[in-house]
């Protein structure tokens, strides 16, 4: 095995020599002094083998189903844990930690050991779980230390009753030496930490609390499951136990006896302690909540007061209730639910009540949890809470409970992505710093500050360096919004939020009219948070964008065929919309669209704020979708396509100059618009959906058969597998083997389109070209006639066209590049002209990249005769879903930089070539294949990193790259020194490697190799070794008893030819 | 270059004698067998000794085991120039009256039965149906690599090129038995689950339904998923090779070298295995001919200034690089250039005038002669 691995990496290496002398001959520099030693030569041709290659390095936006939260006021860090068993901690930006549970099962509470850096977290699989955030190599990481699972009562198999010692709360006591779990059998255990041992003795069950309640009150009815345990606040020894029946009762650990009895009658849900511990409060199920004094009497029946706040007519539950008091006034009460259950049951509350003053704050989605951040010195006489943090299902929110009106503040990460789903995403890196202002300028304008107040969850220290470049990410949503994200550093700041709704005229402006919230309304609902999932009108959604950062010129391009040329303003306007529209249909014969409207523009005069104004808009007849769209700012030409065909437009002269259709007289589905075509693949939808569910399920399953909650969840799967109609397991899947033909189905629709200044007609005139591609292989090239800038109003742009290919094997046309004379990729647009990049070479021969879903072709320009190609489906059986052209800097040296073709294939894996010469270079897993959404988010960024959608909510980044890394770095300061254990429970401690190692939904692929790779230095040789055994299936039926093994078949004649051009060179 | 001599028994070892017979006749000629030249040419000369300049032969030979074949394109003649003996017995039919069934193992020990039931009228059942030699037919389908492969696979060859038929054939998921070290285990395999009547796979009666899928295009599909396996087939899918373990494994290829014929043949080899094979077998052709795992694209030139491109030169370099496209890849049928040419022409025309239908809609000045063409 390792005899293998050693001759693939000499191969390697081999290639690579051939590589370096050519690198030499070129540059002109000398790489001998470097030969001996691997790791800094291998860098640069082979990008990203460092640390395991491919490498997920930080989750953006906001964690996908959260399920619990947790607060820790000493280290000043905050927790939120998933249904998918992912925990996050979050401190200052940039400070950041992740941890994934082995089992995939919902984390239903976390706690933090205050001040210590660890973290309990209960699984509803009834597992306990033990979290230390560690220091390695100066850099704190989170990491799995020990888990118990409560076992059944003595005498009962855990198994025939789960229930009785299912934990329902958890109270960490403040010494961090002991955890008291209440369970549903009534009893309270007591475990040991950080050892996560039981103390048996301890346990205290419910027949020892009844003994000490009067008769009257037992009547022979349990006190049903622990509800709440509280410590009290100035005597740890006594903890305040709430049972569901009513019962509260006020416990002494070393005397084992009842202090106090609480004799509440109403079902309990939670208690909250006054810091002064003279009184406490409790919430109970019919929207009540009731102070109890704690005196000397031990008995009380009664409580001090009692209140339904939205009463009286009958009210839902309150769920968690917190007392805070304020040194400037009364208390703080605040509670979730409570509301009154026929009016406004289906709300999403928590109230703020502090003397008269009263808010309820009406979130969009359920909440999960809050707390407060408040003063924890035990020396203060208040709470003084300053900042109330609620998480809800789909964003957090965070109130200023400082500042009169109690105005929300914005938290500086957890962006909520998703507030309209993402329709497209578009990233760009090195922004120009004046842009990179003016956009900083614009969102503050759009978006000032409510509060004054600091982001209170500010522990740890943020190590990574600075971001050398500013990164956009812009998503585009189905609202018709499009966002700027800071992407340069860990976490993803939103800059500014661009509407291309108010262009246009649609339904929301005529109930514009709804009654605004007047002061006399009760309850005194206030709107807060801003996930808002319910878009006007489907037309509005972004499908393309594209900037350019040199000109501040932007084309962003929707559902109904609306393309949008926009141009960056500092200044507030107000003007007329200019727009016209592009028959795409070209006269043909025979089609009408039955699909959606177009867009209607408002009329006369509109307002626009300050940032990205429009200057032009066009409109698709008929108003499909658009499906490729490109800017050229230095021509002023703006090329987009839909399924139908494609156009070119010059917005500085507002003309059309080339409108092309592309249909297939066959295809009919193209006409019949988005509605009728999903009506059309309704069944293969289904079908995939079902797969997905059931791929997702089976994802999630990674080790633990014996968890009962996976098997649970299992036995689910399979019912909801049963639950679809049978014919699906009766028939086997079969595929139809059948070449791709001419009239397949929406074979018209433009895949992609793209501007290049190169030779077109004949090889010593070069010029503007623009060149499309279509889902049936076809690619169009057009010769563009762009007048000089003096003679700009005189004469109009021209297209003719130059060039018509048809791929043979009719695979739909995903990406098209020329590349210049040195093979490298054509700089953008301004920026030559800006002295920004390295002139193409316009001396050598031009080639033109296309890439079908199929292979990848390099022409010779202008006579387009093949050159080089790559079958990657015939070989593979996977097809390109994601395409990017990537400069890999060395990291041994400053000015040495590889380009290459980077793909994401339909498998979920990521291949890189070199270009020209089309060589595979690496391979790696990358997305789960069966996460169809995720592969097909995915967006490259020009420096080796890219993007993609793990769940609605939050982008994967990762780096092929080992110049370009964005993660967490940071550290914890811990308060003193903890317990050391040896963590021997846990066998899987040592994988555990960077801040990030694993993933907050399972929807990659696993890589062990990756995981055994820590930041050493070394682990290049590591890589070599291990990347062969991950290529090939080992396991061939040829290779069967039976069988002559033909070993001359694995080398192929394009084998040879790939070799062939590096040993040219090394001879050269 | 032929040359033609009458008995030089001295040169026996670099000569062929030729013995020619047509109807009653016969005719005796020798060729030089280092330079056989071509079948058009030995044709042209057949004619021409047995002065049957307008009458349309089938030439057949008797080989060394005495089985009577047909000379009809250059390989076939080779092979036969090449056995000779030095004696080379050549045979010439009428096309009109020609005997088919008279071709192939064995013919000639059996030809006086066949005769004999040829000529007595009354045990003539159903007429000889027409049908034309394989040169005039395209491959479809064969059966290759018949001597690397076990005996219990087989690797057929789909020509999607040469025919209008749909492939015609699904695949699904399936789990099969294979003998390893540790016994016998089940594997996941993909098989052949259905075969649509009168496609391409169901007629050459190579592939059958429950036939497991081994490998694509030398590719093994062993850890690859179904939706791999598809995709793999129909990128391949102009010349798809699939290596399959029949389910039914009674038809197997069994190479019989005693036949001497075959030396060690693959699909890119000029001679061919002979054996004993199942029902369909084509092979008379030269692979290559046929071998476009290189499809070419085709460039559609739009030209706007016709005016100063001279036509003429362009279409010059067009030759060129067709020409050179033919070496590399070895596309056309036949090895014919000037064939080749003709036919893409007429298929760029088709599409030339298309896309200046779609030129003048969209009100450009495209004009027909400017339209060049290159492969």
């Amino acid at each position: 095995m390792q005899g293998a691995g050693l001759t693939d990496r000499r191969r390697h290496k081999r290639i690579r020599g051939g590589r370096a002398t050519q690198k030499k001959s070129e540059a002109g520099r000398g790489e001998e002094g470097e030969s001996g030693n691997p790791s800094a030569r291998a860098s640069p041709p082979k990008p990203g083998r460092r640390g395991g290659g491919e490498k997920r390095t930080v989750e953006h936006g906001f964690p996908n189903q959260p399920s619990s939260l947790a607060h820790d006021p000493k280290l000043r860090l905050m927790a939120i844990a998933t249904k998918s068993g992912a925990v996050k901690i979050y401190g200052a930006p940039g400070v950041e930690f992740t941890g994934l549970h082995k089992e995939a099962a919902t984390v239903t509470q976390m706690y933090f050991l205050p001040g210590q850096g660890s973290l309990l977290s209960l699984l509803d699989d009834n597992s306990v779980h033990l979290w230390e955030i560690n220091q390695r190599n100066s850099y704190s990481y989170l990491e799995e230390i020990r888990t118990l699972t409560l076992p059944g009562r003595l005498g009962f198999d855990c198994a025939n009753s789960p229930s009785i010692t299912r934990i329902t709360v958890i109270l960490l006591k403040s010494c961090c030496s002991m955890a008291c779990l209440g369970t549903e059998g009534g009893g309270v255990y007591f475990l040991d930490l950080p050892s996560l041992q039981l103390l048996d003795g301890k346990t205290l069950f419910q027949d020892e609390v009844l003994q000490s309640l009067p008769d009257d009150y037992k009547c022979g009815k349990a006190l049903g499951p622990v509800e709440s345990l509280q410590e009290h606040p100035t005597d740890p020894d006594k903890i305040l136990i709430g049972y569901s029946r009513g019962l509260v009762i006020l416990w002494g650990q070393v005397t084992r006896s009842v202090a106090n009895l609480f004799l509440g009658n109403q079902q309990l849900e939670s208690i909250s302690w006054e810091r002064s511990s003279r009184t406490f409060v409790t919430s109970h199920s019919d929207g009540a909540y009731m102070v109890w004094p704690v005196n000397s009497s031990k008995c009380k029946t009664q409580p001090l007061t009692s209140s339904i706040p939205y009463g009286p007519f009958p009210c839902k539950a309150i769920n968690k209730i917190l007392w805070r008091t304020s040194e400037t006034g009364s208390p703080f009460v605040i509670f979730s639910g409570g509301m009154p259950r026929a009016s406004y049951g289906d709300r999403h509350c928590i109230t703020i009540m502090q003397g008269k003053v009263q808010v309820t704050l009406d979130f969009t989605s359920r909440v999960i949890d809050f707390f407060t951040v408040h003063n924890i010195d035990p020396e203060q006489e208040y709470d003084n809470p300053t900042a109330l943090l609620v998480l809800v299902e789909e964003e957090l929110v965070a109130v200023d409970l400082q500042t009169p009106g109690w105005p929300t503040i914005t938290p500086p990460y957890l962006a909520p992505l998703h507030s309209s789903a993402i329709t497209c995403s578009y990233h760009i890196s090195n922004i120009p710093v004046k842009l990179w202002e003016r956009l900083l300028c614009a969102g503050k304008q759009q978006n000032p500050p409510h509060s004054a107040v600091e982001w209170p969850i500010n522990g740890g220290k943020n190590l990574a360096p600075e971001p050398l470049h500013n990164e956009l990410l812009l998503t585009g949503h189905e609202d018709g919004s499009v966002r700027f994200w800071d992407a340069s550093g860990v976490s993803l700041k939103s800059l500014y939020k661009l509407t291309t709704a108010n262009i246009f005229q649609t339904e929301a402006d005529h109930n514009e009219g709804f009654p605004q919230s007047g002061e006399e309304e009760w309850p005194p609902f206030r709107k807060v948070g801003c996930f808002d999932p319910y878009s006007d009108d489907p037309r509005l959604g972004i499908q393309k964008i594209s900037l350019c950062k040199y000109s501040s010129q932007l084309v962003v391009a929707g559902t109904a065929g609306q393309v949008l040329v926009m141009e960056f303003n500092d200044e507030k306007s107000e003007q007329k919309i200019s727009l016209s529209s592009v028959d795409l249909l070209q006269d043909r014969e025979g089609f009408t669209w039955k699909g959606h409207e177009r867009l209607i523009p408002k009329s006369g005069l509109v307002s626009f704020a300050s940032g990205f104004q429009p200057s032009f808009l066009v409109q698709c007849i008929p108003p499909a979708a658009v499906t490729a769209v490109t800017l050229h700012t230095e021509w002023q030409l703006v090329a987009f396509g839909t399924s139908h065909g494609f156009g070119v437009f010059d917005y500085y002269r507002q003309q059309a100059v080339l409108a092309r259709c592309t249909l297939h007289p066959n295809d009919s589905l193209a006409m019949e618009g988005p509605l009728s075509r999903v009506k059309s693949l309704k069944k293969s939808l289904r079908q995939s959906f079902r797969r997905i569910r059931k791929s997702r399920v089976s994802g999630k399953k990674r080790l633990t058969p014996s968890s009962p909650a996976s098997k649970v969840q299992e036995a689910n799967a399979q019912l909801a597998e049963q639950d679809g109609p049978r014919e699906v397991e009766v028939t086997p899947v079969q595929r139809r083997i059948e070449p791709r033909s001419a009239d397949d189905s929406l074979s018209g629709v433009v895949r992609c389109l793209y501007f290049a200044d190169t030779f077109l007609r004949d090889a010593t005139h070069h010029g503007p070209t623009m060149w499309a591609g279509t889902n049936a292989g076809s690619v169009y090239a057009y010769a563009l006639e762009v007048p000089s800038r003096e003679k700009w109003m005189e004469k109009s742009a021209e297209a003719v066209l130059g060039k018509e290919i048809q791929l043979m094997h009719r695979a739909p046309v995903v990406s098209i590049a020329v590349l210049d004379g040195r093979g490298n990729p054509l700089p953008e647009p301004f920026e030559v002209s800006r002295d920004l990049a390295k002139a193409p070479e316009m001396q050598g021969s031009h080639s033109v990249l296309i890439i079908s879903e199929e292979q990848f072709k390099v022409f010779t320009l202008p006579r387009v005769t093949a050159k080089t190609k790559f079958k990657l489906t015939a070989h593979e059986g996977s097809r390109v879903r994601k395409l990017g052209l990537m400069s890999f800097p060395s990291v041994a040296s400053d000015d040495y930089s590889e380009n290459c073709l980077v793909c994401l294939t339909n498998l979920g894996d990521i291949h890189i070539f070199t270009i020209p010469g089309l060589r595979p270079q690496m391979r790696y897993d990358c997305i789960r294949k069966e996460d169809i959404s995720g592969i097909a988010s995915c967006v490259f960024t020009k420096t080796g990193q890219g993007f993609y959608l793990i769940s609605p909510s939050e982008f994967e980044r990762f780096s092929l790259s080992a110049r370009n890394i964005t993660e967490p770095h940071c550290v914890v300061g811990l308060e003193g020194s903890r317990d050391h254990l040896s963590p021997v429970t846990s066998p899987h401690n040592n994988l555990q490697g960077s801040p990030k190692m694993s993933q907050a939904n399972g929807t990659h692929k696993l890589q062990s190799k990756e995981e055994c790779n820590s930041l050493g230095a070394a682990d290049g040789m590591l890589e070599d070794l291990q990347l062969p055994l991950s290529q090939t299936p080992l396991d061939s039926p040829n290779s069967s008893a039976d069988i002559t093994l033909d070993t001359t078949g694995d080398l192929t004649v394009e084998d040879v030819k790939d070799y062939l051009p590096g040993m040219l060179e090394c001879v050269n | 270059m032929i040359k033609t001599h009458h008995r030089t028994p001295s040169r026996s070892l670099e000569t062929v004698e030729v013995k020619s017979k047509f109807g009653a006749e016969f005719r005796r000629f020798s060729l030089d067998r280092s330079k056989p030249g071509k079948f058009e040419e030995f044709y042209g000369l057949l004619q021409h000794v047995h002065r049957i300049p307008n009458i349309d032969v089938l030439v057949g030979y008797a080989d060394i085991h005495g089985d009577l074949l047909p000379i009809n394109n250059d390989d076939n003649y080779l092979k036969a120039i090449k056995t000779a003996n030095p004696l080379l017995r050549v045979f010439l039919q009428r096309t009109e009256d020609a005997d088919y069934s008279a071709f192939g193992t064995d013919t000639l020990t059996r030809k006086k039965n066949v005769l004999s039931n040829v000529l007595r009228p009354d045990n003539r059942k159903k007429p000889p149906i027409a049908i034309s030699l394989p040169r005039d037919f395209r491959p479809v389908s064969s059966i290759i690599d018949v001597d690397v492969l076990p005996e219990t696979h087989r690797r057929v060859r789909l020509y999607k090129h040469g025919s209008d038929k749909p492939l015609g054939f699904y695949i699904r998921d399936g789990s099969s038995v294979r003998v390893t070290p540790h016994g016998l285990e089940k594997v996941p395999g993909i098989f052949i689950s259905r075969l649509v009547q009168g496609g391409l796979a169901e007629s050459t009666g190579l592939l059958a339904v429950n036939d497991e899928v081994l490998e694509v295009n030398g590719i093994e599909v062993s850890g690859k998923s179904l939706d791999q396996v598809t995709d793999m087939m129909i990128a391949n899918s102009h010349n798809l090779i699939i290596t399959v373990k029949p389910a039914n494994q009674r038809n197997n290829v069994r190479i019989t070298r005693t036949s001497g014929s075959s030396g060690q043949s693959t699909d890119s080899g000029t001679s061919h295995p002979t054996f004993v094979a199942s029902q369909h077998v084509v092979q008379n052709f030269h692979s290559e001919e046929v071998d476009s795992d290189e499809e070419t694209d085709i460039v559609i030139e739009g030209n706007s200034e016709p005016q100063h491109i001279p036509v003429a030169a362009s279409t010059s370099a067009s030759v060129m690089s067709l020409t050179k496209s033919d070496s590399d890849h070895g596309l056309t049928p036949n090895g014919s250039i000037a064939s080749s040419e003709g036919n893409t022409c007429t298929l760029i025309a088709a599409m030339k005038v298309d896309t200046v239908e779609k030129e003048d809609l969209n009100k450009r000045s495209m004009e027909e002669d400017g339209m060049v063409i290159t492969l």
